[in-house]
């Protein structure tokens, strides 16, 4: 009996230690804590039923009449004003919220915010980068009012159109005058010219790697030679003149007016407001004809697609917006009666190369992998 | 009560005391590291998850790492990386060093002036610096062609490893001078007077000395620039030519090509010198001791003609180098068309005709950088301090310290896509196992709190380790003394070490200021709609080829942000006064 008294004592003893002051607050705290984990990740638990449904929540579209869009856009900044007017004026209590980038980044930004998009519709932003985001599943395909007024050519051939275009910007020479006259070299015509000895070191075009226009330029020229290994052979020779590969699309043109380097290889749009700005810059569209790009809209897949922005899309294409791009771009997806801005070749339609956005597209990766051994590889060792 | 019993309740109180101290010290502990892995690590596994992906998400291992070495530029990106590092931390730190220490330990005049031009280029916005260069030294800039010809010229070859040097130095000078103020401003003067009295020389003194006692911020200041000037892509973008580099490489894939796993990819490759440069620094910091023991001498300089004069010289010439700059810059804002029609006009501060938010854009950025600056300074400050000062949980203090120096590592671009990844994420998966959670999170994204936020987590670095020199500075003696004396530890905080700390905290706060008023490229993804910020608005105006416009936005920006400071100098002089008075006693 008294062996069990002791036993029963050293038991107390032991427990008694165990939890003594120190330890009985470490345990609890630890306790605490753990629990607290354990229900707030149980508060915030997916259960196994509805996940499938959270995955797919754009697949149940429903229809909403909140009349604030988010609209991505990649037009330049100084237009959308002008254009937004009349919308505003025909949809007074629909508030647009724009965020206007360049195309890499509205592009890097509708892929990032895939799980949960935040834009409703995208305006005005390159279809070869739309082509990307619809290869990802993040576009609803949609038919705007008046979508017989696009040419085909400028829309996505699906019905109804994943994407459809408003404008067509093409690329172009930005040509400085008085840097040219100093140097005494003579204006190129087009693509064949630029490779011509004189204008070594003197050009500078967007490096297709990282500019939507720099691989415009690229795949333009691949697909209008005679065979591919002859587009190669072309920018071999050209890759003797070029001073640098800028890391946009505008860069070239500026460096152009200001006289950093005498050609730029840019974009239509581009040369001509610059020269209307007072730069002495020369809009050249080479003879054999301009890259060109569509400017296009869509609207995003989402849990709720807004009405608004489906109004927004109408409005996008109507003729009286399509009027206001005119006078910008020379190349209207809406045929309008405003001519081509001065500056713009006359016959617009006429000065575009072939050019397949799907084929484009599809052979991306590959034409910059190999344009990127070519010359990128070759990075300028320390001077 | 007789006397014998009236001790014990007395001790029991002061256990209880202690114990309440060790819980709120360990709750404030708990709370930053949440912080940290909330702003840093969380966002971090997204953004790494996919290098093991390829674009469509499949699971393809180590595939991208591969493709990436076997790519034939990469070498040549690596060594071009390291070149323009190695260069320019020389170059930063130093000229920094003299910069600073002539700030700190000469009676050089105009100290005050030079102070605030010192940190100059820190409040250009990166792209107004590079067409600061561009005017300057570019084809057609003013060094270039001499004033137009109305000089020699001087050719330096900008586009290319001496552009980005160049624009690395202006980025990274201020952020050197700036932790080695901090580390050459607190000193002890007996050090000297015995280095007096045993009759060392001047340069004996430095070397045995001065140097040793800074070798720690110094230290600090190497490891920032060449992490910065790694990582940075701002620069070598615009300058760099056909000079590729590591980040331009980051930026080709992202933005060009939209390819973010082998964004992602090189983004871990840009991680590996950073952790290697914070191994070196942790190994050299294990040795720091306190410099201002309770029983210090401040040190007050004495006035050297010789070598006054010297320093004078030298500063002017840097911080001329920082003004030739920014006059550019206000230049460039001015001129109709550079460099053919150069009739002034001040047209360009209008922002009407442009876009990019104009002047809405202007508030907002001083709202979202005055957020910044105080939350950052509290947040870091106090993070640092538990850190550096706190007792127990080791283990989470050093934890604590590695995910503080993270950030640095982090180009912009790397982190402003993995918050959009995971604060805009509805649902969480928890990898390698079946199960989800929904994001608490997630009312964040697109949000002021947010972008402060990012921007607090940007800069938090080079914030941590000003705050954590100026700690390490001081005497652990202090809090040995208040502990003994029964005083909580949170009243020798606010008593003690703020007040000691406050000119490095006061430089925190200016830090976070002019660095949230510049910044580009972790917001430019995470701004939302209604909130244009200014910076944005420069690359958008640049964008659309309104130069002048960007620039004279830029100016703005810099007057701000010099306003600002001279202003905060101004309001704290009192309190700076009163607790700098112990220095000159």
């Amino acid at each position: 009996m008294a062996k069990v008294k002791a036993m029963v004592s050293d038991l107390v003893r032991i427990v008694a230690q165990a939890f003594s002051a120190r330890r009985r607050q470490r345990f609890f705290s630890m306790a605490a804590a753990s629990f607290a984990v354990v229900l707030l990740v149980a508060a915030c638990a997916v259960s196994q039923e509805d996940l499938p449904q959270a995955d797919s929540g754009a697949a149940s579209s429903t229809s909403s009449s909140d009349s604030s869009i988010t609209v991505y856009t990649a037009l330049e900044d100084d237009q959308i004003g002008g254009y937004l007017e009349s919308f505003k004026a025909q949809n007074p209590d629909i508030n647009v919220n724009i965020v206007r980038d360049s195309t890499g980044i509205i592009t890097a930004k509708l892929l990032a915010e895939a799980d949960n998009p935040q834009a409703d519709v995208v305006w005005g932003t390159a279809a070869s980068s739309l082509l990307v985001a619809e290869e990802k599943g993040l576009l609803e395909p949609y038919a705007p009012a008046g979508l017989d007024a696009v040419n085909p050519k400028f829309r996505d051939d699906a019905n109804p159109p994943q994407w459809v275009g408003i404008d067509v910007w093409m690329s172009a020479f930005c040509v400085n005058t008085v840097e040219s006259e100093k140097l005494g070299l003579p204006i190129p015509k087009g693509w064949a010219d630029l490779t011509n000895p004189v204008y070594k070191g003197h050009i500078v075009m967007s490096n297709p790697a990282s500019s939507g226009t720099g691989f415009l330029s690229v795949s333009t020229i691949l697909q209008n030679s005679a065979s591919e290994e002859a587009g190669w052979a072309y920018l071999d020779k050209l890759h003797e003149n070029i001073a640098q590969y800028m890391h946009s699309g505008s860069r070239p043109c500026k460096a152009a007016g200001a006289g950093e380097f005498p050609i730029g290889i840019s974009f239509g749009y581009r040369a001509v407001s610059q020269k209307n700005d007072g730069e002495p810059i020369e809009p050249v569209f080479p003879i054999e004809g301009s890259g060109w790009d569509v400017e296009a809209n869509a609207l995003i897949k989402k849990a709720e697609i807004k009405d608004a922005a489906k109004t927004f899309l109408d409005w996008a294409i109507s003729p009286v917006v399509s009027k206001k791009y005119a006078e910008n771009f020379a190349i209207t997806a809406v045929k309008t009666d405003v001519p081509a801005p001065a500056g713009f070749p006359t016959d617009p339609v006429a000065q575009l190369a072939d050019n397949d956005l799907r084929w484009a597209a599809a052979n991306r990766e590959r034409i910059l992998a190999e344009w990127t051994k070519r010359y990128d590889a070759k990075s300028e060792p320390k001077s | 009560m007789t006397p014998t019993s009236s001790p014990r309740p007395l001790r029991i109180d002061r256990t209880r005391a202690i114990d309440a101290e060790a819980w709120i010290m360990r709750f404030f502990l708990t709370l930053g590291a949440l912080w940290l892995l909330v702003g840093v690590v969380l966002p971090l596994i997204p953004m790494v998850g996919r290098s093991f992906r390829d674009n469509s998400g499949a699971w393809v291992g180590l595939a991208n790492y591969w493709q990436y070495l076997t790519t034939p530029s990469l070498v040549q990106s690596f060594i071009n990386s390291l070149t323009v590092a190695l260069t320019t931390t020389l170059l930063a730190c130093g000229l920094g060093f003299i910069y600073a220490y002539a700030l700190t330990r000469t009676a050089m005049p105009g100290k005050q002036v030079f102070r605030t031009l010192g940190l100059l280029s820190l409040y250009i916005p990166p792209l107004a610096v590079a067409i600061g260069l561009i005017f300057l030294f570019g084809n057609q800039g003013l060094m270039t062609t001499g004033l137009f010809g109305s000089l020699p010229g001087w050719n330096i070859n900008l586009y290319g490893f001496n552009g980005i040097v160049i624009g690395e130095f202006l980025y990274c000078f201020p952020q050197a001078v700036i932790i080695l103020m901090t580390a050459l401003n607190l000193t002890d003067a007996r050090l000297y007077e015995a280095a007096e009295v045993l009759g060392a020389s001047t340069v004996k003194t430095f070397f045995t000395v001065t140097l040793p006692s800074v070798k720690y911020g110094l230290v600090s200041a190497i490891f920032v620039c060449f992490i910065l000037a790694f990582t940075d892509f701002g620069v070598p973008k615009v300058v760099g030519g056909n000079f590729n580099v590591l980040a331009t490489d980051i930026y080709k894939q992202v933005i060009g090509q939209q390819n973010f796993a082998m964004g992602a990819t090189i983004s871990v490759f840009l991680l590996l010198p950073s952790v290697l440069a914070f191994g070196i620094d942790r190994i050299v910091q294990r040795r720091q001791t306190a410099l201002v023991s309770a029983k210090s001498v401040p040190l007050q300089p004495k006035p050297n003609p010789a070598l006054d004069r010297a320093m004078f010289a030298f500063c002017a010439l840097v911080a001329g180098f920082a003004i030739a700059v920014f006059a550019t810059i206000i230049l460039a804002s001015l001129v109709r068309v550079w460099p053919y029609d150069l009739s002034l006009s001040l047209k360009n501060y209008d922002f009407g005709g442009v876009g990019g938010g104009g002047y809405r854009a202007y508030w907002n950025s001083i709202r979202m950088s005055l957020y910044t600056a105080i939350f950052g300074t509290v947040i870091v400050f106090i993070g640092a301090y538990l850190v550096e000062k706190g007792r127990g949980l080791a283990w989470l203090r050093s934890a604590k310290y590695v995910l503080s120096t993270i950030p640095l590592a982090l180009p912009g671009l790397v982190l402003g896509l993995s918050y959009v990844f995971f604060f805009n994420n509805p649902i969480w998966r928890i990898p390698f196992t079946g199960m989800a959670i929904y994001n608490p999170f997630k009312g964040l994204y697109g949000t002021m709190a947010l972008l402060v936020i990012v921007n607090i987590i940007h800069f938090y670095t080079v914030c941590f380790l000003t705050a954590t020199t100026a700690l390490k500075q001081i005497d652990p003696e202090f809090e040995a003394v208040s502990a003994s004396m029964a005083v909580p530890f949170y009243k020798t905080f606010w008593r003690v070490t703020v007040p000691l700390s406050l000119p490095a905290i006061l430089e925190i706060g200016i830090y976070f200021f002019v660095n949230a008023m510049v910044t580009i490229s972790a917001i430019i993804f995470l701004y939302p709609a209604n909130l244009p910020l200014a910076a944005v608005a420069i690359v958008n105006m640049d964008d659309a080829g309104d130069i002048s416009a960007a620039a004279a936005m830029s100016t703005l920006i810099v007057a701000t942000s010099l306003g600002v400071r001279l202003l905060y100098s101004w309001l704290t002089r009192g309190m700076r006064a009163r607790s700098e008075a112990w220095l000159s006693r």
